[in-house]
């Protein structure tokens, strides 16, 4: 590293962007709008990219530069287009979406689930002899993942649920990037593929639900649940 | 060559089936593919059984007991799936360009599931396993139905979760790796480098994997995408789904077993193993669609395989590999019977169905072979894997989870003969409309040849596979690969 000063400077901003990726996730839970989840997303995406940057600095690491890149390119870009092409102007709708609990309770929620997952974390942090860098990546990972999980489970729309699962995913990277940075580039970029495939998947059922039941509220399919009961 | 192959081949088909050709050309193209890797495998399997492992790409593409006998399992049932599908999807659909979609996305399915045993790399098995889902989704909605979309929407939502929490726990095995020291994160590697590893970040690992791929395999409460999922999608698909899908992720949770300590995974494993048996068992006695009874029972069947895997030691694995295999071969057969019912009746509800035996025999004693087969009964394949299970629970003294074990395979077991015998037997209802006189006569060959290792594996064991099952315990229970 030729300028060793700097070098405080970047794990702070890692840290920085760790905080914003969570407040992102958080935002996912409280908003409103699909259009806002959209842009949300986006954010949340991009400091995934600024910690994929950071930490490839940091580490030396030319893997994490170009996961960082991929990210980039497949997340604010690729997915948007690709929603935008399938499920149509859905994904920018401003009408209010609705979703099972209400906005004070959610967030209470994902901030148990937050804290959960810092509880989670601190005997790995301290198996695992980490650092400075595991140690803010990791718990803001598993808290994003389980705050996604969260918001699939308490959404009704397709479009905000899609942004909870990919949230989960960025969340699995945020940690990943942190704790794995020499994991092989070939399956991180395999993985990039995979989000696309769920999303185009996703955008062409969303399509053809709002075919059948004219809206693409899908918690709204409730034929096939459980017949069969203990 | 041959494994590279093995690969390769359901991709380039994948391209051939969606060429704008005649309407056989696909169903031609995909059931030639699947018979050259059905044979390329048996070939591989051979090879394996003698001690010589089979390595296109080291550390990367490889081929051991365990593999091989994954890889064998996919390959048969594929191929019986796709000279189903021939008859089924043709009386089913008329317009070309779904056809080939159709057998597009079959071959793709097919492809990833040949994947997972064959890589041997953990990171690009989670890759397999996650895109064996991705690829099966539009499938599962294929029929385009309100239904289907439903089944389709939570299949996919259920899959990503878990493949997420399974990513998780791969990343965190490779932390825990890398701490140890490093080394190859390919299966072995880890194998290698499992007792320098932290104890917590090693179990933590699995347990997110375990609840990931658990997701994948539908142990119980995870299991509701499974009956959903199971009813919409066409038979052949069903059939891919049931025996192989659920096969492959079960097959990378076990990948893990020599990495860990004996206790408490054990406890665990019973424990998940005993619930989903118990819980799936009582469920069955109440569907009234024949293609969920058939679901639960996989829902079952895992649990065993996982009760079996989690007693440990040689017998166990043994119990628990027999178990797979067999529970595989079996229910590819009875997905494929309820395809042929389908066909006949039109319906998939348990209580319009009357009379099965006289208005289509075939379906009438397919289903009937196949309820019998899966339910555990002597002589087919899956009788002599429970009753193997049984044996090696009491000889480890595990009496109150054989005891319970055997008291939900009754249940389930009368559960589904329950069912089936309303079907069967009888007069047909006037009011019944046959939707097809006569079942395809490829439909019927795919029947006739599903049937064939489940009644074999019941009384035979041939010594090529006997052999291929010890190396494959030797897999799991540390031993080195061949």
């Amino acid at each position: 590293m030729a300028y060793p000063e700097v070098l405080p400077w970047l794990q702070s901003l890692n840290a920085l962007a760790g905080g914003f990726f969570l407040l992102c996730a958080f935002g996912l839970v409280a908003v409103r709008q699909a259009q806002n989840c959209l842009r949300l997303f986006i954010a949340q995406s991009l400091f995934l990219c600024l910690s994929a940057f950071m930490l490839g600095i940091l580490l030396h690491s030319r893997d994490l530069i170009a996961v960082g890149v991929i990210d980039f390119i497949s997340k604010p870009v690729i997915i948007p287009w690709l929603l935008r092409r399938t499920v149509g102007g859905e994904v920018h709708t401003r009408r209010e979406i609705t979703q099972v609990f209400n906005i004070p309770t959610s967030l209470l929620i994902a901030l148990a689930l937050t804290i959960g997952a810092y509880l989670f974390a601190m005997p790995l942090l301290q198996a695992g002899n980490a650092g400075k860098l595991i140690g803010s990546n990791l718990p803001i990972g598993l808290a994003g993942l389980l705050i996604g999980a969260f918001t699939v489970a308490v959404r009704r729309e397709a479009v905000p649920m899609v942004f909870g699962l990919i949230c989960m995913e960025n969340s699995a990277f945020f940690a990943g990037i942190a704790i794995a940075p020499d994991f092989p580039l070939i399956a991180e970029v395999s993985i990039a593929f995979d989000v696309l495939i769920l999303t185009f998947i996703v955008g062409l059922l969303t399509r053809a639900v709002h075919r059948q039941i004219g809206t693409t509220a899908v918690g709204a399919l409730t034929t096939l649940r459980e017949a069969e009961k203990l | 060559m041959s494994l590279i192959l093995v690969l390769l081949l359901p991709l380039i088909a994948v391209l051939l089936s969606l060429l704008p050709l005649e309407k056989r050309f696909a169903p031609i193209i995909t059931l030639t593919t699947q018979f050259t890797i059905f044979v390329l495998a048996v070939c591989m399997s051979l090879q394996v059984s003698t001690g010589r492992p089979v390595i296109a790409l080291a550390n990367w593409i490889e081929l051991d007991g365990l593999s091989a006998l994954v890889l064998l399992l996919v390959t048969f049932v594929g191929l019986t799936a796709a000279l189903f599908s021939w008859g089924y999807i043709f009386a089913h659909e008329k317009v070309a360009r779904r056809i080939r979609s159709y057998y597009a996305q079959f071959n793709l399915f097919v492809f990833a599931l040949v994947a997972v045993p064959v890589l041997v790399e953990p990171a690009f098995v989670w890759i397999a396993v996650e895109f064996t889902a991705m690829f099966s989704v539009l499938l599962v909605a294929y029929g385009n139905t309100r239904e289907a979309l439903e089944a389709a929407w939570k299949y996919i939502v259920l899959m990503f979760i878990g493949a997420v929490i399974a990513l998780l726990g791969f990343l965190i095995l490779f932390w825990a790796q890398k701490n140890a020291g490093g080394g190859l994160y390919t299966w072995d590697g880890l194998r290698l480098s499992a007792k320098h590893m932290s104890p917590v970040l090693l179990k933590t690992a699995f347990l997110l994997i375990l609840i990931g791929f658990g997701t994948k395999v539908g142990f119980v409460p995870l299991h509701t995408w499974l009956p959903d999922a199971h009813s919409q999608a066409p038979a052949p698909v069903c059939s891919l789904l049931s025996a192989v899908k659920t096969t492959v992720a079960l097959y990378a949770i076990l990948r893990l077993l020599p990495l860990l300590p004996a206790a408490p995974i054990d406890i665990w494993m019973q424990t998940i193993g005993l619930i989903s048996v118990g819980v799936a068992a009582f469920l069955l006695l109440q569907v009234r669609d024949y293609k969920r009874l058939f679901a639960y029972s996989t829902v079952e069947h895992m649990g065993i395989i996982f009760v079996a895997a989690g007693m440990g030691g040689k017998a166990g694995s043994y119990g628990a590999l027999m178990q797979m295999l067999s529970h595989g071969l079996t229910k590819s057969f009875c997905f494929l019977s309820t395809g042929a019912i389908l066909l006949v009746f039109g319906t998939r509800e348990i209580g319009k169905i009357r009379g099965l035996l006289r208005a289509s025999p075939i379906a009438g004693v397919a289903l009937l072979f196949g309820a019998l087969a899966i339910g555990g009964a002597p002589p087919f394949a899956v009788f002599l894997s429970e009753f193997s299970i049984f044996r090696t629970g009491v000889a480890q003294h595990h009496y109150l989870v054989t005891a319970l074990l055997i008291i939900f395979i009754t249940v389930a077991f009368f559960g589904i003969l329950r069912h089936v015998n309303q079907m069967v037997f009888g007069k047909v209802e006037q009011s019944a409309t046959l939707v097809h006189g006569t079942i395809p006569f490829s439909c019927t060959l795919a029947l006739a040849l599903a049937a064939i290792p489940v009644i074999v594996f019941g009384v035979y064991e041939p010594a090529p596979l006997h052999k291929l099952l010890t190396l494959a315990v030797s897999n799991l229970t540390g031993g080195v690969s061949p």
